[in-house]
């Protein structure tokens, strides 16, 4: 049991340190290293090493993004293996609706309560202007 | 701080550059992503203990994150952390979640509809479009495959 959290520790470390390099070296967008992400996950399930890599680190290789696409590829696989090639289309989507419709749901609701302040501003750091 | 003055600027050019290394940045996102998926782990463990079903415990875990994700983007807490974590914070599905809320929040002053409505989509839009081409294009080649037996 603690070996488990502490192979998902060291996996999922492992990954974000490996895309830390991507960041510093390449100057690749947020967006770009998610969608990168999520492809690659799509990629490790197609070609079967997802789910061996998730009976070894469990939520380290699912917590990180790839666990999402990994999702997807499943959620299309088990649904043509139900419903045939109709599958193709809804697997996808199906799989991972969860957490798609509960990020948007706190996305609009936290919109609602939240005021549109830049977060993103330092606070010591930086210059301000005199009046905001 | 005088910024009229040599002395002043030199200062403020340092206090303005950043200063960590790659080296810094690969420890502190190594730690910050360890412990997310560390900690989804634990949960995990928790969850198939109370009789959650195998299949399920994984999604409960990521649903956690992203609920956790998106408050700490409400309280404006995730941008200090996401300072320091880098890719730690943005490769968990907690980066997916701030994504969605910080866009979405940020949008509020834009409108309801083409505001909130259409931003919220601009950075998971296309991880969701991306993730659903590669998955039918695997979709595809399956069901060739296995239609011929292969």
């Amino acid at each position: 049991m603690i070996t488990d959290i502490i192979l998902a520790f060291l996996f999922g470390g492992a990954v974000c340190a490996a895309v830390q390099i991507f960041i510093d070296k390449t100057m690749l967008t947020p967006a770009r290293i998610l969608v990168t992400l999520v492809t690659i996950g799509v990629l490790l399930y197609a070609v079967g090493l997802y789910e061996p890599l998730y009976e070894i680190f469990g939520c380290g290789i699912s917590v990180p993004l790839v666990g999402f696409g990994a999702s997807i590829a499943r959620g299309v696989r088990e649904a043509i293996d139900q419903v045939g090639a109709f599958g193709i289309l809804t697997g996808g989507l199906t799989a991972t609706s969860a957490g798609i419709t509960l990020a948007l749901l706190l996305g609009l609701a936290f919109s609602i309560i939240g005021h549109g302040k830049r977060r993103n501003i330092p606070k010591k750091r930086g210059i301000r202007p005199h009046s905001m | 701080m005088d910024i009229y003055t040599n002395e002043g600027k030199k200062k403020l050019i340092k206090e303005n550059t950043p200063r960590s290394t790659l080296g810094k940045n690969l420890v502190k996102s190594f730690l910050i992503g360890g412990a997310i998926s560390g900690g989804g782990e634990a949960l995990r463990i928790l969850l198939l203990k109370i009789g959650v079903a195998e299949k399920q415990a994984p999604v409960y875990v990521s649903l956690t994150i992203v609920s956790i994700a998106a408050v700490l983007t409400l309280l404006g807490v995730f941008d200090s952390i996401a300072r320091h974590a880098g890719a730690g914070t943005l490769v968990p599905i907690s980066g997916f979640s701030n994504a969605v809320t910080s866009q979405a929040i940020d949008a509020k002053s834009e409108g309801l509809v083409l505001g909130v409505g259409a931003k919220i989509f601009s950075i998971c839009g296309p991880v969701i479009l991306f993730g659903l081409a590669a998955g039918v294009i695997y979709g595809a080649i399956y069901y060739i495959a296995i239609s011929f037996g292969w």
